[in-house]
């Protein structure tokens, strides 16, 4: 009985880590292209979180359903951030990236605070209680279509980066930013479409997590440092190396809140995060950086 | 040692100097405790952002978590006077020791190993929030629910025990930044801290000279780490309460570093430029939003963030870098 629990336990945070990982892929394609850490990526998540739930109260419109026009919408201010504000901050120091992306993420939660107050928010769907019984296992419906869905878009973005010529050309710009210059690549457009990509993973992410967690502005700086730990953990810059940290964390969560207080959960995270710097700094998947 | 202190000092920039530090050390006899207060804040975010300096400025290493080592000095020093009745005097060599300690071991850890950049700042972030989850469940400390001091009716100031009205909280804190001024100048111009300034500008380079840089970061992290403390200590003894959720908080260790960031990385004079400018459109934020009625949560949020966003956009280098040639006082980098 005791070891169906931890199973049970441990296919949950398997799932909510897939979601973790989209958003964490999207982190880790921003810097493993255009080299800029983005203080603000939990921050975007909450803005797709709160446009799911007002489509949701407003038109009825389900969040599974919203996660390609959520992407989209996150796409679209993906592209205009990079182009707009962080385009000039390429070349600058990290610390000069840093405080800008900071007020750009401190600007969100102050408007998302203005225009939505301070209490949590979610969703209750037809389907919030449903649930998969396969063997031993009880698996929660919500859950299941979420991570389903997110290893589909991962697939899709990996074929992108794979064989598109598109994702051909921003790679080249990651491998070598003067010799994508010198065969005529727009390195700023791409630079820009690299950065929206990773904002519709934050969007198609965001849109499939206020199905499991409740959102308050607050939430926004949370994720962003989730998304570290994972990022760092699996490998910066390594899209798979995302995805596993994400389900890394997922389960090593999951597992910290069976096993001692649910409040302490995130401090597994960051003990996992400070051995893997110290012992394998690259992250699990990661290559190593000259 | 003072030929020292006013080496390479131009003398209009040092007539400005003490001009300034006379008008601060009179300023409690004219100004309310409004202005007390709020100087207070900008002495104590200069003072920190001076500590910080020390190390992203000097020695060129980032990091994100110095909330850590303002939230260790706090609890050391508050936990010894309400526990053991250890006067803060004595507290703070604890909580200097304590907070240099963890220091040396976060500094240990990521220079032995090489760990560098952006990986270093977010394991400075992680010991952090390992530090404020810990906190939360300290409960020797409080735990989550909080640590006070006890806060008696005093009829005089008690500066053994830093028990008293704002004006002296206000000589305490200006003491500190004007000490810690002093000591970052001093070291600017060392042997010390040429080396940290080869090792900012060039790691591999500074190594290839025969510098230990090893040695030479651990310095850095540590120093920098005690002197953070020292804030922590005054923190905990002014404002009487301590809550994990707001000292370990890295919305705290991002404001440490807002102010040298903005007054200008690596200066002296950046750290209290910076805290001046954002401490003084914090509260005129503030002001200005009561009187339109738009006093809201988030409001002074969202317009302190444009300002920075302005700022950080239209000078990169800083604030005093860009003044100091306007006043004509130094150069670039003193």
């Amino acid at each position: 009985m005791a070891a169906e629990i931890y199973l049970n336990v441990a296919v949950s945070g398997i799932l909510t880590g897939l979601v973790y990982g989209l958003m964490a892929v999207g982190l880790s394609v921003i810097f493993g292209v255009v080299r800029v850490v983005n203080f603000a990526h939990g921050e975007m998540m909450t803005i797709a979180m709160y446009l799911a739930i007002v489509l949701f109260n407003g038109f009825g419109l389900d969040p599974l359903i919203m996660v390609v026009p959520l992407a989209a919408v996150l796409f679209a201010l993906g592209y205009a951030m990079q182009a707009g504000i962080i385009n000039p901050f390429i070349t600058r120091p990290e610390h000069s990236q840093f405080i800008l992306l900071v007020a750009i993420a401190l600007v969100i939660v102050n408007v998302l605070l203005l225009i939505f107050g301070p209490d949590a928010r979610n969703v209750q769907t037809p389907y919030s209680f449903d649930s998969f019984v396969v063997g031993p296992l009880i698996i929660d419906a919500t859950k299941a279509y979420a991570g389903a869905a997110t290893l589909a878009i991962t697939a899709a973005l990996f074929g992108f980066f794979r064989f598109a010529a598109l994702g051909k050309a921003i790679r080249a710009c990651a491998d070598n930013y003067t010799g994508a210059l010198v065969v005529g690549l727009n390195v700023k457009h791409l630079y820009a479409l690299t950065f929206s990509l990773g904002a519709a993973c934050v969007g198609a992410a965001g849109s499939m997590l206020v199905l499991l967690v409740d959102v308050t502005p607050a939430l926004g700086p949370a994720l962003t440092l989730l998304a570290f730990i994972i990022v760092i953990t699996g490998g910066l810059g390594s899209m798979p190396g995302a995805v596993v940290g994400g389900v890394l964390i997922g389960v090593t969560e999951a597992m910290a809140g069976l096993f001692f207080t649910p409040s302490a959960k995130s401090m597994f995270s960051f003990a996992l995060l400070v051995l893997v710097l110290l012992f394998r700094p690259q992250g699990i998947l990661g290559k190593r950086l000259s | 040692m003072m030929a020292r202190l006013l080496d390479g000092v131009a003398g209009r920039g040092l007539a400005l100097l003490a001009g300034l530090l006379a008008v601060l050390l009179v300023v409690p006899w004219v100004a309310n405790d409004y202005v007390l207060t709020v100087l207070i804040i900008v002495f104590y975010s200069a003072y920190t952002g001076q500590a910080w300096n020390v190390m992203m400025g000097f020695a060129g290493q980032l990091s994100l978590g110095h909330a850590i080592y303002v939230g260790l000095g706090a609890y050391a020093a508050a936990a010894l006077y309400v526990h053991f009745g250890v006067a803060p005097w004595l507290g703070l060599a604890a909580a200097i020791a304590i907070a240099a300690a963890c220091g040396a071991v976060i500094g240990f850890l990521a220079f032995r190993f090489g760990v560098g950049g952006v990986y270093f700042a977010i394991l400075t972030i992680a010991f952090a929030e390992f530090a404020r989850i810990g906190f939360d469940h300290f409960r020797w400390v409080g735990a989550s629910s909080g640590f006070f001091l006890p806060v008696a009716n005093y009829t005089r100031n008690d500066l053994w025990n830093l028990r008293g009205d704002p004006t002296m909280f206000y000589y305490v804190m200006l003491a500190l930044t004007v000490v810690a001024f002093a000591l970052c100048h001093v070291l600017l111009k060392s042997r010390v801290g040429y080396y940290w300034q080869a090792i900012r500008e060039d790691e591999v380079a500074a190594r290839s000279l025969g510098i230990d840089t090893f040695r030479y970061k651990m310095y850095a992290i540590v120093l920098s780490a005690g002197m953070t403390a020292v804030a922590g200590v005054f923190f905990a003894f002014y404002y009487n309460n301590l809550f994990p959720e707001q000292v370990f908080h890295i919305s705290r260790s991002i404001e440490l570093i807002l102010g040298p960031i903005i007054g200008g990385i690596g200066t002296l004079f950046g750290p209290l430029v910076g805290a001046l400018l954002l401490t003084g459109l914090s509260e005129a934020m503030q002001e200005l939003l009561t009187a339109l009625g738009l006093d809201v949560p988030g409001a002074k949020q969202v317009f302190y963030g444009l300002c920075l966003l302005v700022v950080v956009m239209a000078l990169p280098g800083g604030v005093w870098p860009w003044l100091a040639g306007k006043l004509g006082v130094t150069g670039p980098r003193s």
